[in-house]
């Protein structure tokens, strides 16, 4: 059974077997890492495990989103 | 003495008198820019709160992350622009207070049985027999292959919809620490699962 096929409760209870990171190397690595998005890096190669970690807990994933779009923000303004 | 440039000013921070004085200064507004852009993006979660309180909120989520960053500064590499790597810090305190806020009436029940109801959650009528036990392995997984505050963190975090944030300070712990319970307890639960004759599930 893959993911995709799954109830997305299900998906939230069992999570991934990606490897990640946790939340306090999550917060030290966000700003290279949403920079590195930004600029159209590789983002995921040279932070490994973040993605995982945003995909698993929400907390950071919003934080992730809030710091994207306030850098997108200043950089149109 | 030529003028520090837009991304040297936080040099200063490390300086004495009125130059830190005026570097704190820019410090502290690039903070509350970042505190109220994420308190008034998250409103929704607070609609109690007026725009005055709303922006009470910022301004104390800056006021907490300028001493963060002031005692960080060192943590500092250069890896990002200062600004991003300020931000940060002040979207944090936002959001952690934002969802404090929202949740400061709400009970939150330590000892939840919320999973024991879970099939509400899964398959409908109209999925197949596989559903159902995959769904029955996982039930089981949380009663019998978790200890007691793994299967507390996990069902209020996932079922419950607890901000991790709001059980941390329930709890007397932090995100880090809950997190990491409820990584492993995902990992028990897919062990558990896969011991149940289910392939491994990948995203």
């Amino acid at each position: 059974m893959t993911g995709r096929d799954l109830d997305p409760t299900l998906k939230r209870l069992l999570g991934s077997n990606e490897p990640e990171i946790g939340c306090d190397e999550c917060f030290a690595q966000l700003d290279r890492y949403v920079e590195l998005e930004l600029a159209g890096g590789p983002a995921d190669a040279l932070v490994p495990g973040l993605r995982a970690h945003l995909v698993g807990c929400p907390a950071c994933a919003e934080e992730h989103e809030s710091l994207r779009a306030l850098l997108e923000l200043d950089s149109v303004s | 003495m030529a003028a520090l440039g837009l991304e040297e000013w936080h040099l200063d921070l490390h300086a004495d008198g009125a130059r830190r004085d005026e570097a704190v200064a820019q410090l502290h507004g690039l903070l509350v820019r970042a505190a109220r852009f994420e308190v008034f993006r998250r409103r929704g979660s607070l609609p109690q709160l007026s725009a005055v309180e709303l922006d009470e909120l910022a301004q104390d989520a800056a006021d907490d992350a300028a001493v963060s960053v002031l005692r960080r500064l060192h943590d500092f590499r250069g890896e990002s622009s200062f600004r991003t790597w300020a931000y940060k810090f002040a979207l944090l305190e936002a959001a952690v207070k934002v969802r404090r806020r929202a949740w400061r009436d709400r009970e939150v029940t330590l000892e939840p049985e919320h999973w024991e109801s879970l099939a509400h959650a899964g398959p409908g009528p109209d999925d197949d027999a596989e559903s159902a036990a995959l769904l029955e392995a996982v039930r089981d997984g949380i009663r019998t292959a978790l200890t007691p505050r793994q299967r507390q963190v996990l069902v209020l975090v996932v079922l419950e919809g607890v901000p991790i944030d709001v059980l941390a300070e329930r709890l007397d712990s932090n995100r880090n620490a809950l997190y990491k319970l409820l990584h492993d307890a995902r990992r028990r639960l897919r062990a558990h699962v896969v011991a149940a004759g289910f392939p491994e599930v990948n995203e």
